[in-house]
């Protein structure tokens, strides 16, 4: 819309057409704090509010931006599914651990979708039905529900969460059914017979108590094998044995491309029309048969196979060119052993972000001197100046003790920390650290004093002084525990 | 101690006991600490390749494993290739092993999260082959998880340390229970020599070889790590002859 987009305030809604008659089918958070509410007629909501915005709501546009955010989704997990008319489902199973954990992996995904202005409400749950209700009526704008307890919290939701037609839902508050649960005590048998057979599946699928398969997205260009059973197998072994064949299938494939493999994905179709998947990631690009097999067959146990695994596809979702290298043979040097394959196989165990380097940081401060790369990131060979002594434990916030110090340089002549007192025998300093004042304000004048300091028993700490000694502008001359040298 | 045998009978038998514990010989290497005395008391002149040693601290250090740490760092450091370090949380300044000669290049650090993790990727590293040192801080070690990073290590011919580190001193007790570790070790602090002049000089360690084996258990007294990860003897008298520093191993028995 470029420059004539209306501002955040303005009331938008989106108008359609039901029947014969012209509805508000979308509204935004300015309209709807102003009354306006989905299912309004359009002339009565031009009336409540006047310098109202409207558009046509392009139904066929809608799905489309749908299905491309499902594929962008393909980040997060192998199996995922537009949920129309403003839903994704993503089954999760095999893949939140690469992201930390399920509740790290929805904050990740609702602050990616605000960066691009998509207001998005995210719930994880043990089924579709469930998941769907809690992320419309619960989530603010996460919701994990614990496993297990799904039905308990879908009982007291309102019979809205049910994914029912609107006629059903009125038909139903009409007769005074207002939550999940008062619909679940009622027989089944005479609201069928009013309402039809949509209002038990719905019921049961958002408890849980029947499945509901769905198809997942797949980017046409992903390069894709797959391997269908005449009989289902189950046996751990057998889908190992499978899953080295298709690894063999897909690197032939690759190679014809020149490509090599930085994430895959291994999905099983089960018989009872319900998907398992692996996902397994490599730090540099890959198309080695074995790695590759290793990396899938380590994690076989997380699947379930239920009552057998029909179709298996594994499928090279991200790839990148991988060339013949040629490798220089030396007399005098051993080329550095390659140990890409060992961080691949701990990455897809206990989470990437779990495996890092420290690098240094051209700052004093010495909790802000080291950042975390990539474990194969290259090694520009930098070190850290060496000429003040540090730590080798240093603790993650500094710990107040209580001191018995003369001012303004010396170093204390005990200290307690912990309960324990300690008698300095040794000790050395003052290193001054000054505060980041181009960086950060408040650190204008800010002064750390820090000394190494031995008690009677050899034990040696690093200690600090906040402030300069002199002036209280400096710190508060408070001694605090930094570090623990042995 | 290690020393060449005195009769062609013992070094026959010696052969054959070496023969039964079977690893090829090439891992039965060794990585020598450059101090003379020290290298005497471990078979093979230093500490094995391809093993598994357990190394914890003395006191407060059983809690804060830092010189535990500085000593593994020391050890890796004189190692070639990368080293893998596993930890339950991530406690450790790299800016301190970097001093200790482990240059922050060379490391890879694994926060596992916890003890089994810690124990899985311990095994993983030992027995991938191309690491110089697999490093992993653990409250625990069984009897049959110790048994199997043996084997792992005699595998791929890395040096593998567990640093032993306890929540409390009372579970440091721990450190009693047999494990299959080839030796076993406990850095304490000691007060450092005192200087001419106002300041801390180079730190000091009790080095107990608590177990070894192949070999009879000794202390030393030493210097820490410097900047290529090097122990020093430590001396009083700092023009002893290298004789007298042979009185220094005292056996615990």
């Amino acid at each position: 819309m470029g420059t004539s987009a209306p501002s955040a305030e303005t009331p938008i809604v989106m108008l359609g057409r039901q029947g014969n008659r012209r509805l508000v089918l979308a509204a935004d958070a300015a309209a709807r704090a102003a009354g306006l509410r989905v299912g309004m007629p359009a002339s009565k909501a031009q009336v409540l509010v006047p310098n109202l915005q409207s558009f046509d709501l392009d139904a066929p546009g809608d799905a489309a931006a749908l299905d491309r955010m499902a594929l962008w989704c393909l980040r997060y997990a192998p199996i995922i599914a537009a949920d129309p008319p403003d839903g994704l489902i993503i089954d999760t199973t095999g893949a939140d651990h690469l992201h930390g954990g399920e509740e790290a992996m929805l904050e990740g995904l609702v602050s990616r979708l605000a960066a691009s202005g998509i207001d998005a409400r995210v719930a994880v749950a043990d089924t579709w039905g469930a998941a769907h209700a809690c992320a419309r009526f619960l989530a603010r704008p996460t919701f994990i529900v614990p496993t297990g307890q799904a039905p308990a919290i879908v009982r007291g939701l309102p019979i809205g969460a049910l994914r029912l037609p609107h006629e059903i839902i009125s038909g139903l508050l009409t007769l005074g059914f207002e939550r999940v649960g008062d619909l679940e005590a009622a027989p089944r048998a005479s609201l069928t017979l009013r309402f039809g057979p949509e209002l038990g599946r719905r019921l049961d699928q958002a408890l849980g108590r029947r499945g509901e398969p769905f198809e997942p997205v797949r980017s046409p260009e992903i390069i894709e094998v797959r391997r269908a059973f005449g009989e289902p197998i189950s046996a751990a072994e057998t889908i190992a044995r499978y899953t080295g064949k298709l690894v063999t299938a897909l690197c032939e494939a690759l190679e014809t491309r020149g490509l090599g493999v930085r994430r895959l994905d291994l999905v099983f179709h089960r018989v009872d029309s319900r998907f398992e998947a692996i996902r397994a990631g490599t730090a540099v690009p890959v198309r080695d048969v074995k790695r590759l097999t290793r990396l899938l067959t380590d994690r076989i146990e997380t699947v379930d196979p239920g009552f057998g695994i029909e179709v298996m596809t594994l499928a090279a979702t991200l790839t990148e060119p991988f060339g013949a290298r040629q490798i220089i043979s030396s007399l005098v040097e051993e080329p550095e052993p390659d140990i890409t394959d060992l961080i691949d196989t701990l990455s897809n165990r206990i989470g990437e972000q779990r495996l890092y380097r420290f690098a240094p940081v051209e700052s004093d401060v010495p909790e802000r001197a080291i950042r975390r790369v990539a474990p194969t990131a290259p090694d520009d060979g930098t070190n850290w100046p060496g000429d003040w002594p540090r730590p080798p434990r240093l603790l993650a916030h500094p710990e107040p003790i209580e001191t018995m110090a003369l001012l303004p340089d010396h170093p204390p002549v005990w200290f307690s920390w912990r309960g324990i007192r300690h008698r300095v025998a040794r000790a050395d300093g003052p290193e001054r650290v000054f505060g980041e004042w181009w960086q950060r304000d408040a650190e204008l004048i800010a002064v750390r004093d820090y000394f190494q300091v031995e008690d009677a028993s050899g034990e040696r700490f690093w200690i600090y002084r906040a402030g300069d000694g002199e002036d209280p502008e400096t710190g508060s001359h408070k001694w605090f525990l930094h570090g623990v040298f042995a | 101690m290690g020393q060449p045998a005195a009769s062609p009978a013992i070094a026959a038998l010696r052969e054959r006991i070496a023969r039964l514990e079977g690893g090829p010989a090439r891992h039965r290497a060794a990585l020598p600490f450059g101090v003379p005395a020290i290298d005497r008391a471990l078979p093979g002149g230093g500490l094995a390749l391809g093993a598994l040693h357990e190394v914890a601290g003395g006191r407060n250090g059983a809690i804060d494993g830092a010189a535990a740490a500085l000593f593994a760092a020391g050890i890796a450091a004189r190692t070639k290739g990368k080293v893998l370090w596993c930890v339950t949380r991530q406690d450790l300044f790299a800016p301190a092993l970097a001093q200790a000669g482990l240059l922050p290049g060379r490391v890879v650090y694994v926060e596992a999260g916890d003890e089994a993790s810690v124990l899985a990727c311990f095994e993983e590293g030992l027995r991938h082959g191309g690491l110089g040192a697999v490093v992993a801080e653990l409250a625990r070690l069984p009897m049959t998880a110790s048994r199997r990073l043996q084997l792992a290590a005699e595998t791929s011919g890395a040096i593998g340390i567990a640093i032993r580190r306890w929540r409390r001193q009372t579970e440091a007790t721990d450190f009693g229970q047999p494990t299959a570790a080839v030796s076993r070790w406990r850095v304490s602090a000691l007060p450092s020599r005192p200087l001419p002049v106002p300041g801390i000089g180079r730190a000091r360690w009790q080095l107990e070889l608590i177990r070894v084996r192949a070999g009879e258990s000794a202390d030393f007294e030493v210097e820490a790590c410097d900047d290529k990860g090097r122990l020093a003897l430590f001396s009083d008298l700092a023009d002893r002859s290298p004789a007298a520093r042979d009185g220094d191993i005292r056996a615990l028995g």
